[in-house]
């Protein structure tokens, strides 16, 4: 029999409008799930029951009377770096681990607005800084395909969740491959929209010029669903873009014949594990089966985009967290010996050791005499690389890769070396640095864990992303793989 | 390159962070290999690249009219704050 949590978002939305089953039973069933496998996963940092039933009797009472929004009635978990009105927000962190917000981030309002019933709060990586989602103030997150892999970070909560079957659909962010990483590590369809196309106002800001929101889903189709309902301008966030936002359900299922695929060389080179290449090849064949032509395309500054990142995001990182203070909000010490000994040790003790790293090596290349050398650069370099994707879409209408090069890997394997670690987003820091929507959808499993494949778009081609990788996911059934014990 | 006990400790200073004894040699070792594992940069030719700060081109920051939008919460905000008394953020005193 088909359980209610193998449904995707887009199957749960017909049940609910044919009052197969009530928001009230959905949101019930996953709040159960949540209960009793969330203590071995720890993918949730708080749970809104509550919160989460009355907004689902809404949800009802909107379905019954036709007034329903788009997404009524469907749970959903947010990423714990959302802003939510009255509820805990930590971003992962001690520091904020009293927060509870005074305001709803614009992506919670708008899909609360549209009917979604949020079930709590996923754990993420400190502040969203880390690729294993080991860096949490709440401790790490378990892989539900195996609990001593990591789930990928920072967003590992999000995907965790989804992988589980906590919730059909979990909100996510990307600054360097935080949704797409997580999404390949654990068999999700990942998709991290072009920087300006969704809200950051409320949303924790880790490094503002790459930071944005995304989603993490079981299907492009559902992934459709809630970009529909998440983009869009904001006059509260200075970054936000006023382009339309085209409606993505309505185009998935365009025929990808004659669709140019650019297979980025040089993702194809440098530590990528022969299992995992072979299925990015496989999947590569089926889009040739569909009619899609693939060409090589290289792009040579892509290589500089690690070093670049970590030039980049530690620099805004050190700019945007200096708001941490003690003061207003948020974690103070004991005892302040004086206003400086109350910043330094509240600081001190209330960002963990890989946030402090951030902050000191982005105070450090932001300082006199070496802005030059590293940030102005780095900032160089940024632009040599956006120019290397610019030409390549020249060429082609998506381009198409590895998401990681592994899949998922223990808990504690590199998270005393923070090059090793840092390398880990060596396939997804390129697309952030050029302010691209990029997309993981799963594509096979190598020793029963998930590998994901990347298909990066032009600016604001989101639908023609969610048209790619739906047309791959008519032809296969990876992203229908639960984990053993989740079925 | 590898950065002493003093440089890292200078750069703390200037983040406002407070280190252990045993952070320390962490620090020290962990960011000399960033900065070292950063200097590829160096590679790349940028002679006439214009450094790029955001990543949509012709984007401008926008002005919005000046009107009120939100109402006083000060209270609600405060209910963060770590200290108050008397509508007022309370730290410790700074001019004696």
């Amino acid at each position: 029999m088909t359980e209610l949590h193998h449904l995707t978002l887009a199957e749960l939305n017909e049940g609910l409008r044919a009052r197969r089953f009530s928001s009230v039973e959905l949101a019930r069933h996953f709040l159960a799930r949540i209960e009793r496998l969330n203590p071995a996963l720890n993918a949730l940092i708080t749970v809104t029951p509550e919160y989460a039933l009355a907004a689902a009797r809404r949800a009802d009472e909107l379905l019954a009377s036709g007034e329903a929004g788009a997404l009524a009635g469907l749970p959903l978990i947010h990423k714990d770096i959302f802003c939510t009105d009255g509820v805990l927000t930590t971003c992962g962190s001690r520091m904020l681990s009293n927060f509870v917000a005074p305001y709803d981030a614009t992506i919670v309002e708008k899909l609360s607005q549209s009917g979604v019933v949020m079930l709590g709060k996923a754990n993420m990586d400190e502040f969203a800084m880390g690729s294993s989602n080991e860096t949490s103030f709440y401790g790490p997150v378990k892989n539900p395909w195996d609990l001593k892999k990591v789930p990928g970070g920072s967003s590992g909560g999000s995907a965790a969740s989804v992988a589980a079957r906590l919730a059909p659909v979990a909100t996510a962010t990307d600054t360097g491959g935080s949704i797409r990483q997580p999404a390949a590590l654990t068999g999700l369809t990942g998709l991290k929209p072009t920087y300006g196309r969704v809200s950051r106002y409320g949303m924790i800001a880790f490094a503002s010029s790459l930071d944005q929101a995304g989603t993490m889903t079981i299907t492009a189709k559902d992934a459709a669903m809630v970009l529909r309902d998440m983009a869009g301008f904001d006059p509260r966030d200075s970054t936000s873009v006023d382009t339309p936002v085209p409606d993505y359900v309505a185009g998935l299922d365009r025929p990808l014949a004659g669709l140019k695929i650019g297979l980025l060389k040089e993702f194809f080179e440098s530590g990528l594990e022969e299992s995992t290449a072979k299925l990015i090849r496989e999947a590569l064949q089926v889009y040739e089966r569909l009619g899609a032509k693939l060409i090589e395309v290289s792009l040579p500054n892509l290589p500089l985009s690690v070093p670049t990142y970590y030039v980049v995001a530690p620099a805004e990182c050190s700019s945007n967290l200096s708001r941490f203070d003690g003061v207003r909000f948020g974690y103070r010490c004991e005892n302040p010996q004086g206003l400086e000994d109350l910043y330094m040790r509240s600081r001190g003790e209330g960002f963990g050791a890989e946030v402090k790293r951030r902050i000191m090596t982005g105070t450090y290349v932001l300082s006199a005499g070496y802005y030059d050398a590293y940030y102005l650069r780095a900032q160089k370099v940024r632009r040599l690389i956006t120019d290397d994707f610019a030409r390549a879409f020249q060429q082609v209408d998506v381009l198409m890769g590895p998401t990681s090069p592994t899949p998922a890997f223990d808990i504690g394997a590199k998270v005393d070396d923070p090059i090793t670690m840092y390398l880990n987003d060596i396939y997804t820091i390129g697309a952030n640095l050029a302010g691209l929507p990029a997309m993981s959808i799963p594509c096979g499993t190598v020793g029963g864990l998930p590998v994901g494949l990347q298909i990066i778009g032009p600016h604001f081609a989101e639908a023609k992303l969610l048209n790619v990788a739906h047309g791959y996911q008519n032809e296969t059934l990876w992203h229908r793989d639960i984990p053993k014990g989740y079925a | 390159m590898s950065l002493t006990d003093n440089d890292v400790k200078n750069i703390a200073k200037l983040a406002r962070l407070k280190l252990s004894d045993e952070q320390l040699p962490v620090y020290v070792d962990s960011l000399s290999k960033i900065f070292d594992f950063v200097a590829q940069l160096n590679a790349a030719d940028t002679a006439a690249v214009e450094p790029m700060a955001h990543p949509l081109a012709d984007q401008v920051q926008r002005m919005r009219p000046d009107e009120v939008l939100d109402t006083d919460q000060h209270a609600k905000y405060q209910r963060n704050a770590p200290r108050v008394e008397a509508d007022l953020y309370l730290v410790p005193k700074v001019i004696e």
